[in-house]
């Protein structure tokens, strides 16, 4: 039990399973009477359609039905609602087009659904899916952020002029103009942030059933968040009250972020299943996640720094045009403003600071929160603009970092970004990682490796986010349509085990085991005693899921309040028993003490007196020791830290090359330093991958996606990367929370791209580059390179 | 993700394969490996009527020396070749460029004479055969037909194989003593298509490079023999200016392509960059001796 | 009209017996017909690597075959790796050991592929380990835990042999 508390780096339960094949992901149930659906897609980015013709498809082998839009309209299914409403200036509501699950009268991007097949196998459903004839008008297309609010860019949506969906502004501009008017430097950029495709390995899948004696509908569907798809689902789009919709997420192969939203296929398939009277399957293939899941990033920005002669920072100015894509997905609005231009402070004490967004619509796939989500678009122009200035004034990078970062003893600091940091060492951070990577010796490094013929580079990145989303009244307050608390309940069973119920969905971070590890400790029970249970409406009280590093801060602590509530009563209980006043009783290592003697009950003993409560405070306390709890945040948390990255580039053919990676992070307290590192490396090549290889890219022209298959969309492979150094340090715990954690399931995706990004154009300053976007394949670098030597 | 429909044929001999494609023709595909075809099967890219699976004609898969040369029959696998003492000592290109090739589990399964026949230009046996001037032997009724690797590749993912021909075995010549080889591309990641990439074998008498050979992939619409860099370290011997200058040339002597991963400059300048490199590892190993 | 065929395979020690049309992929074969789930659909293109498969000893991707093509054939998936219920494969332990693995979903490929790695290289390098596991994508670990794994592993298998 000692060796299974916080901080303990427990090997994972959830292990087994997956070693042996023996996990139950979507695509591995099969329901009695199944039968398979396959989506018809839009093949064109835009389109009118004129004419759907389904007569063949639904005379073909195998088909039970052909359903298109008006099949939907005629059972007054409601379209994909989004979940947050941003204001923007002078508190114009953004505008919010309709986004039905199956195309009616437009197409707007490519995999746009259309049409949905069902058959008696998936062959059959996929080879009648090819009968269905489509007669599309085509619509001149615009995929560019940049270019979409053009006077002569064709309209996705009658409502929004421009193809503008907001146009919205965070902090004091005067005050910003004003520092500008006076600064000593100003240093500029412009920087594309890169649209990505999450790709979780696990293609997205969903099967619908409905249960006609009691009138249940099931959905089973890879989410990260059941209980957000049985409210948008049920309540918006189908008109099924909750108590009558289950939904359930079993094994999740990976999400970040991509499997949050509510999709239209969850919505198809819990339908059809009632139309057809069969459990309906459908699971996406490769093809199809790339042009229906929904992307990330995909941010054009100007921004500029103040300086005054000293290197201190006086404002921030950022201008940036952000890409919807053809429709609102459930967050997408929330996150290049709430969750971006907010964290634009970074590390700093800037003093000013003003950011103006433009959100836009095009006819590409729609983009919402992927890894990091707005906080590593943050992140990235800041620290690009950081070293810029360093390199533009002369200071040293680290130093110009040191005399403008927020000192520990400001804390809690309000930034004049509306968020209030609570904790953090910055100094401290950058200070240790400084010396892990030997800044001092990095110009012998560099000699070294111009003896190779190679360009060596150096890139510091430092970071900070806003994860333990989010407090209820504050999100309510910025447009999210949904209270951001979680739930936990605790059962006790009558013989000392638990059940430990939770709303937070684990799809690779592990939650059975650390949560597990923070019941042993708490209660004094053997982890073997504890099961995490999570991911089933019809099991969990409620719950908001899994994402924006929220899971031990919110959903962790929630588990802490119930705990709370079970050790409350258990002191009634033993109070009682032992014949003593409650206030006597002590609660440690998993014994009810009466302070001051050998008495005790252990928390089992407890346990089952309250379940056979022969000798029990029945008239002031009911039986049974079962307690729900939820917890709503009080504030963000801010986990923290510094990246450092040293490349090699290859001159001649612009291959890059990662020398080196340091990662020191503060995460506050840490349950399985063991989960933690992992979640860092996993997160570290993520943001690796936007800098060097990532790229979803639209053909300008026909709209068509360039970058549809994992040919053509490159992911790091495991030669592309070496093995990081990474650290955590726990010495600035959360203050807001009881288990004092940050969270860490981000951190590496936000701080990693600036840090490879600054080192490549350290690298390649040398031989006169000064900008690259990302991602620095070996052709981008190679081109700087010419444009540099001409 | 699935295959469109097609009746499936697993002939058990040569002769019946042939018979099939004779009957079948233009709508028949032949499945050998499978590493790039079921792909294309998958994304209902290809809709073949009928698949002709060759691998189970044992007499397909072989490696052996012949005429001081080597012949390698069409099924045999990428990852057999790469392990082969016969392909490391007599024709040590292929095996160089072998390596390179995809990822373990896919040259386990992945065939010489599949990439042949499937003829994509960024993939590494078509630059070996052409640079070694290797022969296609190709089986039909109509008899047995021999092509040149000059005359094989025809233009994008097309070859001179007729529909009713099978390409049954490869014959690679000798390998003169005082040989070195070296298969060098850039690709954006391990195992992924090259951008660019080159295939080069030195063969040095005394101070003069009696024997060149080069050609690149990723380089145009299918493998380009480098003639003119050849000649100039054949002429000049394989001296770091010669070597520079025959980069020069061969970067002039290709057509590539522009796509969403390479600029047809950048694809140019690396062949530039690989024929150099190609040339100085292969003459570094045929001075030291070791291919 | 459908072009069926008969298909009798062993997978992991056990023999089976189907009729399915020729169409049929291998990994939709081992995953729906004989429902062994535990190997993974990541792509169907070849790429990812989490439907690797060893076919006679020998890695393969089970989305670039046709299950006919197996008729005859011995495979093991990640189903038989274990050499009882209870107990795991040295490589498995290392995996958990090493915290090799997160989702889950790539960790058969991974698994198949570095068993018939380590058998053909006892002694790896780093570096020879992340060549070897290239073919097999993973969003989740960074790689890091599961290079550490196939170390580790590859000191247990040893048993003390390494020099």
């Amino acid at each position: 039990m000692a060796n299974a508390g916080i901080g303990q780096a427990v090997r994972r339960r959830e292990d087994f399973r997956f070693l042996t094949g023996t996990g139950t992901y979507t695509d591995d149930i099969d329901r009695p009477g199944q039968v398979y659906a396959h989506i018809v897609r839009s093949p064109h980015p835009h389109a009118q359609i004129r004419r759907i013709d389904t007569a063949a498809a639904e005379r073909a082998s195998g088909v039970l039905a052909v359903f298109t839009h008006d099949h939907l309209a005629a059972d007054g299914v409601g379209g994909l609602p989004c979940g947050w409403l941003v204001k923007g200036k002078g508190d114009k509501p953004m505008v919010e087009p309709p986004h039905p699950v199956l195309a009616t009268g437009v197409v707007r991007h490519i995999g746009d659904p259309v049409a949905i097949v069902i058959a008696a196998t998936r062959v059959q459903a996929a080879d009648a899916a090819e009968l269905v004839k489509i007669d599309y008008q085509m619509l001149p297309v615009v995929t560019s952020t940049a270019e979409a609010t053009r006077p002569d860019a064709p309209r996705l949506h009658t409502d929004a002029p421009r193809n503008l969906c907001y146009d919205w502004e965070l902090g004091d501009k005067a005050a910003v103009d004003a520092a500008f008017a006076r600064a000593a430097h100003t240093v500029t950029l412009d920087l594309v942030n890169n649209r990505l495709v999450a790709n979780a390995m696990e293609p997205r899948a969903a099967i619908g059933e409905y249960d006609r004696a009691t009138g249940t509908h099931t959905l089973y569907t890879t989410s990260q968040n059941p209980h957000v798809i049985r409210l948008l689902m049920g309540a918006f789009v189908l008109h099924i009250p909750e108590h009558k919709l289950r939904v359930v997420a079993p094994d999740v192969g990976g999400g970040f972020g991509s499997k949050i939203y509510h999709y239209a296929e969850e919505a198809l398939v819990t339908w059809a299943a009632k139309k057809v009277g069969r459990p309906v399957k459908w699971t996406a293939d490769r093809s199809e996640s790339f042009v229906s899941d929904a992307q990330g990033r995909d941010h054009v920005t100007s921004c500029a720094l103040a300086l005054d002669k000293d290197g201190k920072f006086l404002a921030l100015r950022v201008k940036t045009v952000a890409n919807m894509g053809g429709y609102l997905s459930t967050f997408a609005p929330a996150i290049p403003t709430y969750l971006y231009a907010t964290l634009l402070a970074g590390l700093y004490a800037t003093p000013a600071i003003h950011c103006e967004v433009q959100a836009v619509f095009t006819n590409t796939v729609p983009v919402d929160a992927y890894r990091g989500a707005g906080r590593p678009e943050a992140c990235y122009l800041l620290e690009r603009l950081v070293e810029k200035s360093a390199r533009q004034t002369g200071i040293d990078r680290a130093e110009i970092r040191r005399r403008n970062f927020i000192p520990r003893a400001a804390m809690p600091y309000q930034t004049p970004v509306a968020l209030q940091y609570d904790s953090g060492d910055f100094v401290a951070n950058m200070e240790r990682a400084l010396k892990v990577v030997d800044y001092a010796g990095f110009a012998a490094r560099r000699a070294d490796s111009a003896r190779r013929g190679r360009l060596r580079g150096i890139g510091l990145s430092t970071y900070i986010e806003a994860c333990g989303i989010a407090p209820s009244d504050v999100a309510g307050s910025l447009g999210a349509r949904a209270g951001l608390y979680e739930v936990a309940e605790i059962r006790f069973h009558p013989t000392g085990s638990v059940t430990v119920f939770t709303g937070t969905h684990q799809h690779g971070q592990g939650h059975e085991t650390t949560f597990a590890q923070l019941v042993s400790e708490k209660l004094g029970i053997p982890i073997e005693n504890v099961e995490i249970a999570h991911g089933d409406t019809a099991q969990i009280p409620f719950g908001m899921g899994t994402y924006g590093s929220r899971s031990i801060a919110v959903g962790g602590s929630a588990i802490v309040k119930a705990i709370d509530k079970i050790v409350a009563k258990g002191k009634k209980i033993a109070a009682h028993i032992l014949e003593v006043a409650e206030r006597d009783i002590e609660f440690k290592d998993g014994k009810f003490q009466v302070a001051g003697t050998d008495k005790a009950m252990s928390m089992g003993e407890v346990a089952f007196a309250a379940y056979v409560p022969h000798n029990y405070p029945l008239k002031e306390l009911e039986p049974g020791l079962d307690e729900t709890a939820f917890y709503d945040p009080k504030n963000f948390t801010f986990p923290n830290g510094c990246h450092i990255c040293e490349v090699e580039v290859d001159r001649e053919t612009g291959v890059v090359d990662i020398a080196r990676f340091i990662a020191i992070d503060d995460f506050g307290t840490v349950i399985n330093p063991m989960i933690v590192e992992g979640q860092v490396h996993g997160g570290l090549v993520q943001g690796i991958g936007q800098a060097l290889v990532e790229n979803c890219v639209y053909d300008g022209a026909s709209g068509q996606l360039l970058t549809g298959s994992y040919n053509d969309y490159c992911m790091p492979r495991a030669d592309d990367v070496p093995s990081f150094q990474v650290e955590t340090n726990e010495s600035a715990p959360c203050t807001h929370n009881p288990l004092g954690v940050k969270g860490c399931g981000e951190a590496g995706t936000i701080g990693a791209g600036a840090a490879v990004m600054n080192a490549v154009v350290d690298a390649l300053a040398t031989v006169g580059v000064t900008e690259i976007d990302m991602p620095a394949t070996p052709h981008n670098v190679w081109r700087a390179l010419k444009n540099a030597k001409t | 993700m699935k295959p469109p429909q097609f009746d499936y044929h697993a002939p058990g001999s040569i002769e019946e394969a042939v018979t099939l494609l004779g009957s079948y023709g233009g709508d028949a595909k032949v499945l050998a490996g499978g590493q790039s075809l079921i792909p294309v099967l998958n994304f209902r890219l290809a809709r073949p009527g009928v698949l002709i699976d060759i691998n189970r004609i044992g007499a397909l898969s072989f490696i052996r020396e012949a005429d001081g040369g080597v012949a390698i029959g069409a099924t045999t696998r990428q990852r057999m070749i790469e392990g082969s003492d016969i392909v490391g000592r007599r024709a040590p290109l292929l095996a160089d460029a072998t390596r390179l090739i995809g990822h373990l589990p896919i040259r386990t399964r992945g065939t010489i004479g599949g990439s042949l026949s499937h003829a994509d230009p960024a993939a590494e046996d078509p630059a070996v055969v052409t640079a070694l001037d290797a022969t296609m032997v190709a089986l039909s009724k109509r008899g047995e037909r021999r092509v040149p690797a000059s005359g094989f590749f025809r233009s994008l993912l097309t070859t001179a194989l007729e529909p009713d021909e099978l390409l049954v075995r490869i014959e690679f010549p000798p390998t003169p003593a005082g040989t070195g080889t070296a298969f060098v591309e850039i690709s954006r990641r391990h195992g992924d298509f090259a951008l660019a990439g080159v295939a080069a074998q030195v063969t040095l008498a005394g101070d003069r490079a009696s024997e060149v050979r080069l050609a690149a992939c990723g380089a145009g619409p299918g493998p380009i023999r480098l003639a003119a860099a050849e000649k100039i370290v054949r002429d000049g011997g394989a001296s770091a200016a010669s070597i520079e200058a025959a980069a020069a040339a061969a970067a002039a002597g290709v057509e590539p392509t522009s796509d969403v991963h390479a600029s047809a400059a950048y694809r140019r300048d690396l062949v530039r960059a690989m024929t150099r490199r190609a040339l100085e590892r292969a003459v570094a190993r045929a001075a030291g001796g070791t291919r | 009209m459908k072009d069926m065929r008969k298909v009798s395979v062993t997978v992991n020690g056990k023999s089976y017996a189907r009729e399915v049309e020729t169409r049929l992929l291998l990994s939709d074969f081992i995953r729906h017909e004989l429902e062994l789930t535990g190997t993974h659909v990541g792509c169907e293109h070849g790429v990812c690597g989490a439907c690797t498969i060893l076919l006679e000893g020998r890695t393969a991707r089970s989305c670039l075959m046709l299950a006919v093509q197996v008729d005859g054939a011995n495979i093991t998936t990640v189903e038989g790796i274990a050499p009882s219920e209870k107990e795991l494969h040295p490589l498995q332990q290392a995996f958990m050991d090493n915290h090799g693995l997160q989702c889950g979903y790539c960790t058969p490929g991974m698994l198949t592929t570095l068993i018939e790695f380590l058998q053909d290289n006892p002694d790896p390098t780093e570096h020879e380990v992340r060549v070897a596991i290239s073919g097999n994508l993973c969003r989740c670990t960074g790689y890091q835990g599961i290079v550490d794994a196939a170390l580790d592993a590859a000191k247990r298998l040893q048993g003390g042999k390494r020099a």
